[in-house]
């Protein structure tokens, strides 16, 4: 690959610029929709409908002590939320907002990112046992008992789509949509992959790792401070991946009229994630076997008809 | 049968799922319940209760009170304090100290009830904030009105 440098410096930038972005505006419009779906207003104070409140925020974070734990595994504490939030930059680049903006045409990039995403709950488990609590560790352990239940309905239902468009490349699984969005064709999948990115992002009701009425924070039991706020900033990266993931497979991605591209996929991508704060707050958590059970006898028995289905219909 | 029931109760959860989700739909283009006190104020209910007051005489804008004590004897927490005396010329006797300790008080309405001249009322201030007890439990409800003395 022929990258310069000043290349390789832009598109961090840019990632950079969107993470934050994206994080800053999250946090924000999760608490006025939180407030506004129970009759209240949500952040008013600071800055015009209390915009700046997330910024307020962060510098209080910023400003705080880290506390260490006494008997904490000190390494693997201080690694967790760099684990958590690192491969988000890397999954980052292979999403293309529109046909020309992309930092990284990969032919896998539809695997790349399904894989970095499950770094996610590695960063969780490492939290949940370095921090030497209880409740992290209930946490973590949960985070790592959620995978399989969504992730083989998700990855079926990606594969779905692969054997639909016939590549693993996130810009050509968009071309392929010239004609007509999968979600056209494909609506049972579409809700079965939403409901496994409610999952995989650990959201409502399906927050099982931190659990507040249950397991007091739950693997972030015992951050505090720039930890915290790694971990929250994670949270709302892996949304923003996810969600943009769900808007290329099923949604078309950057394709729509009139607007430009990078406009049509922000909007898909933000429509997606209100989708899945509207759930957050709408329904209340279910227990763990009604998750499993959700994850291994709904989920995939869908997912495997579906793509049996699929299979023979393009076969004929 | 068995697998009928199952896929017949996913499809109906499914769809209990699409009520909840337009219930709190619903809910945000509902305008918000919440006062932004202080630019904002809930309007009081009438039989709202703060701390007693001193009623003046329509007339005369002087108080009311003729320093019968029927409020300082009839309070189950003694915490009225009331005398009185006749102003030069006058043929009443009229209160020249009146001082609630609202530290006390329960706000039983007995005091209102009890008075002859209907005197005293309770006032509709709520927003009661100080540093140190010594701004309630010596309270002068004769300080913001005209004084015949």
């Amino acid at each position: 690959m022929n990258v310069s440098f000043v290349a390789i410096i832009c598109y961090l930038l840019g990632i950079s610029a969107v993470v934050g972005l994206n994080a800053v505006i999250l946090v924000w419009l999760e608490r006025k929709v939180a407030g506004h779906m129970q009759f209240r207003y949500g952040p008013m104070e600071v800055g015009p409908h209390g915009l700046l409140q997330t910024l307020a925020d962060g510098i209080k974070l910023v400003s705080k002590q880290l506390v260490i734990p006494d008997k904490a595994d000190k390494p693997l504490f201080l690694l967790a939320p760099v684990v958590s939030l690192v491969p988000i930059f890397a999954a980052m680049m292979p999403l293309p907002l529109s046909e020309s903006v992309q930092a990284w045409e990969l032919n896998i990039g539809l695997l790349f990112i399904i894989a970095l995403g499950l770094l996610n709950t590695l960063g969780i488990l490492l939290a949940g046992w370095g921090s030497n609590n209880k409740y992290a560790l209930l946490g973590g352990s949960r985070a790592v008992a959620q995978i399989l239940a969504y992730k083989i309905p998700l990855l079926i239902s990606v594969m779905t789509i692969i054997m639909m468009s016939g590549s693993y490349s996130l810009r050509d699984i968009v071309l392929a949509q010239n004609h007509g969005w999968y979600v056209l064709y494909q609506p049972l999948l579409f809700i079965v992959y939403i409901t496994a990115i409610t999952l995989e992002t650990n959201r409502s009701p399906f927050d099982f790792s931190e659990a507040e009425s249950e397991l007091v924070a739950g693997f972030h039991t015992e951050y505090s401070g720039m930890g915290f706020s790694l971990f929250f900033l994670a949270e709302y990266s892996y949304m923003f991946i996810a969600a943009a993931l769900a808007s290329i497979l099923f949604l078309g991605g950057w394709q729509g009229p009139w607007l430009p591209g990078p406009v049509w996929s922000l909007i898909k991508i933000y429509g997606i994630i209100f989708l899945l704060m509207w759930f957050r707050w709408t329904f209340p958590r279910l227990r763990i076997d009604q998750m499993l059970s959700l994850g291994w006898k709904i989920l995939l028995p869908i997912t495997l008809v579906n793509f049996l289905v699929t299979a023979g219909v393009l076969a004929l | 049968m068995m697998d009928c029931c199952h896929i017949r109760e996913v499809v109906q959860g499914f769809f209990s799922l699409l009520v909840g989700m337009r219930v709190t739909m619903g809910n945000m283009f509902v305008k918000p319940h919440t006062v932004q006190w202080p630019r904002e104020t809930a309007p009081l209910p009438p039989g709202f209760r703060g701390h007693i007051m001193m009623l003046p005489d329509e007339i005369t804008r002087y108080p009311k009170c003729i320093a019968c004590t029927a409020c300082a004897r009839n309070c189950p927490s003694q915490c009225i304090t009331v005398t009185g005396r006749k102003p030069a010329g006058a043929k009443k006797k009229l209160a020249d100290c009146f001082v609630l300790d609202f530290t006390k008080c329960s706000l039983c309405g007995i005091c209102v009830e009890s008075c002859p001249v209907g005197a005293l009322d309770f006032s509709r201030d709520y927003a009661l904030a100080a540093y140190s007890k010594d701004d309630f439990n010596r309270m002068n409800l004769l300080e913001d009105l005209v004084s015949p003395f």
